[in-house]
């Protein structure tokens, strides 16, 4: 059971950097961005490619990084330059990701296992994969939540806030919208590389299927950590990001513990989704239903 | 100052729905005027200020801020220049930031944004001082989310976010419209005080004639996409309700009677 639980812990944690890359786009941005699917598994093609070519792992992750910036930025220049509408155009770059993954592997998936990767360093010190992971996803998890808070409170950072807010407004004040929505778009997708950079490197592979589904988990884990652990300030907000990340994968091992099939797991999960995000609709219809039930008595 | 030359604007060109909006229009504000411009709905007013402030590109015509021609510069960069507040109280701010966050983000309009801290100390006490002269209590809440305010306060905040940077024109675009017949008396009193004060050249669309007419050095009407009328200095400040309604129907053939103008 602690061993299930260590495992939820640290995926949670490499999740949890989706899960930030997500927020931004979804809820900073007001886009829900599907070039995640595409850009996660870049991250780890990057990743894996330059590590079994013999590349220090933390230097792939800055490649990953690099990678899934552009591929934001493709994205950012479909929505803005071409007008074309956000989610089909995370699908367009989604789709086109795929070709270019299975370019950058040369094939469908690379193991990387024996390989020194970036948890290595803390495996020859001792402790064991999970406790690894755990650590590795700390720093990392930290160091990003550090410069976000910083990042989205300096000019630019509280441009492209605003930009989420009311475009119209943010371009009243001499804010040129596209910038900011492209500058949005590249971070989210760049953290999002550097996860899939780690959790390629935590599970021993990368495989050009491991981003289905990436966009509902996170969205599950900001939804998660929304309601369970607050929304004060930024700073909050970026730690429940966190938490919900890990919830969701605590609740994951807890339903397949429980005997539910691994298969039914993306069926699980957009469930989850969909009940999370008709909450208020749902709070809406009980509203007038527990007013007449008052008066009735 | 501001000064527009034969401009044209027609939505919907070549279809059933065509509609020209604005049609050949010319005038030019000198420093400090302060134009109230009514009309009917559908008479071209707002397009003529979303052509001003860029929303729209025009179709024809030429206009210039000072000089500088800014017929092909978008919107965010004619922004420099201008301080916007518009009729709904909910596109002037960001509901989700604080109250000073959405001051910062004006006080920066037409500078280089960087990686410098978005709020710094010095300035939330120059917050805190202009707040005050609105009354609102608003000072106190520097860190509260604009969403929570009522819509008068955020016209009122909109209008110190417009002028936080001194603007070479001002643009108002119906911005008491949505406020209820107090609130906007005291919105209308507010951008008075500040257009005053600071002599800014203003451009302020209204539907109430009243209004229209107390206030300003010069009043405009339009019509079907034209200027017809083109009232300053004495004469403007002699006019009444009655004369500009008289003046109206000898311009457009028409009873002025039948539109909302009236009303209110």
């Amino acid at each position: 059971m602690v061993q299930i639980f260590m495992g939820a812990i640290s995926l949670g944690l490499l999740w949890a950097i989706v899960t930030i890359g997500v927020y931004i786009t979804y809820r900073i941005l007001a886009i829900a961005d599907l070039t995640v699917e595409g850009s996660i598994v870049m991250g780890a093609a990057i990743a894996a490619s330059a590590i079994i070519r013999g590349v220090n792992p933390y230097i792939a992750i800055a490649i990953s990084f690099i990678g899934g910036l552009l591929a934001g930025l493709v994205t950012g220049l479909l929505h803005t330059k071409l007008k074309i509408p956000s989610l089909l155009s995370g699908i367009l770059t989604m789709i086109a990701l795929y070709s270019i993954n299975l370019r950058i592997m040369g094939k469908a998936n690379i193991s990387l296992l024996r390989m020194n990767t970036a948890y290595s360093a803390f495996e020859n010190l001792g402790v064991n994969h999970n406790g690894a992971v755990i650590m590795v996803g700390i720093i990392f998890v930290g160091c990003i939540i550090g410069i976000l808070y910083w990042f989205f409170g300096t000019e630019i950072g509280c441009a492209i806030r605003a930009t989420g807010d009311n475009p119209q407004m943010v371009r009243a004040q001499g804010i040129n919208t596209n910038t900011t929505i492209i500058l949005g778009l590249m971070i989210s997708n760049g953290l999002v590389a550097v996860a899939g950079a780690l959790i390629a490197q935590s599970q021993s592979f990368a495989d050009v299927q491991m981003g289905i589904g990436s966009i509902v988990i996170g969205l599950a884990s900001v939804i998660i950590g929304e309601v369970l652990f607050g929304k004060r300030n930024f700073f909050s907000r970026l730690v429940s990001l966190v938490l919900g990340a890990i919830t969701y994968r605590i609740i994951i091992a807890l339903v397949l513990k429980l005997g539910m099939s691994a298969n039914d797991l993306k069926l699980f999960t957009a469930i989850t989704v969909a009940i999370a995000l008709a909450l208020p609709v749902f709070r809406s219809y009980l509203k007038p239903l527990k007013k007449s039930i008052k008066k009735a008595e | 100052m501001l000064s527009i030359k034969k401009i044209t604007k027609v939505f919907n060109p070549r279809t059933i729905n065509e509609k020209i909006a604005l049609h050949n229009v010319s005038f030019t504000l000198k420093e400090g005027d302060f134009v109230t411009l009514i009309g009917g709905n559908g008479s071209g007013k707002s397009t003529l200020l979303n052509c001003v402030a860029g929303v729209y590109p025009v179709d024809h015509g030429n206009i210039l801020i000072d000089d500088i021609n800014v017929t092909n510069l978008c919107e965010h960069k004619r922004a420099a220049l201008l301080g916007r507040v518009f009729q709904d109280p909910i596109m002037g701010t960001a509901a989700n930031m604080g109250i000073e966050e959405n001051l910062a983000l004006a006080y920066r309009r037409g500078q280089k944004r960087g990686l410098k801290w978005g709020i710094s100390n010095k300035e939330r006490e120059h917050y805190r001082e202009i707040l005050k002269t609105l009354e609102l209590g608003l000072e106190n809440r520097l860190s509260t989310k604009v969403g929570l305010l009522s819509g008068g306060q955020r016209q009122a905040l909109t209008l110190l976010m417009a002028t936080l940077k001194r603007p070479k024109l001002l643009l108002l675009d119906e911005h008491t419209a949505a406020l209820d017949p107090k609130t906007a008396q005291k919105v209308l009193e507010l951008s008075d005080r500040i257009i005053q004060e600071e002599n800014l050249t203003t451009l302020m669309v209204t539907h109430n004639m009243k209004d229209a007419i107390k206030h300003g050095n010069r009043l405009m009407m339009m019509y079907e996409g034209k200027v017809v009328l083109d009232i300053k200095g004495e004469e403007k400040n002699k006019l009444t309700v009655e004369d500009l309604l008289v003046r109206f129907g000898h311009v457009s053939g028409e009873e002025f009677a039948n539109d909302r103008a009236l009303l209110s």
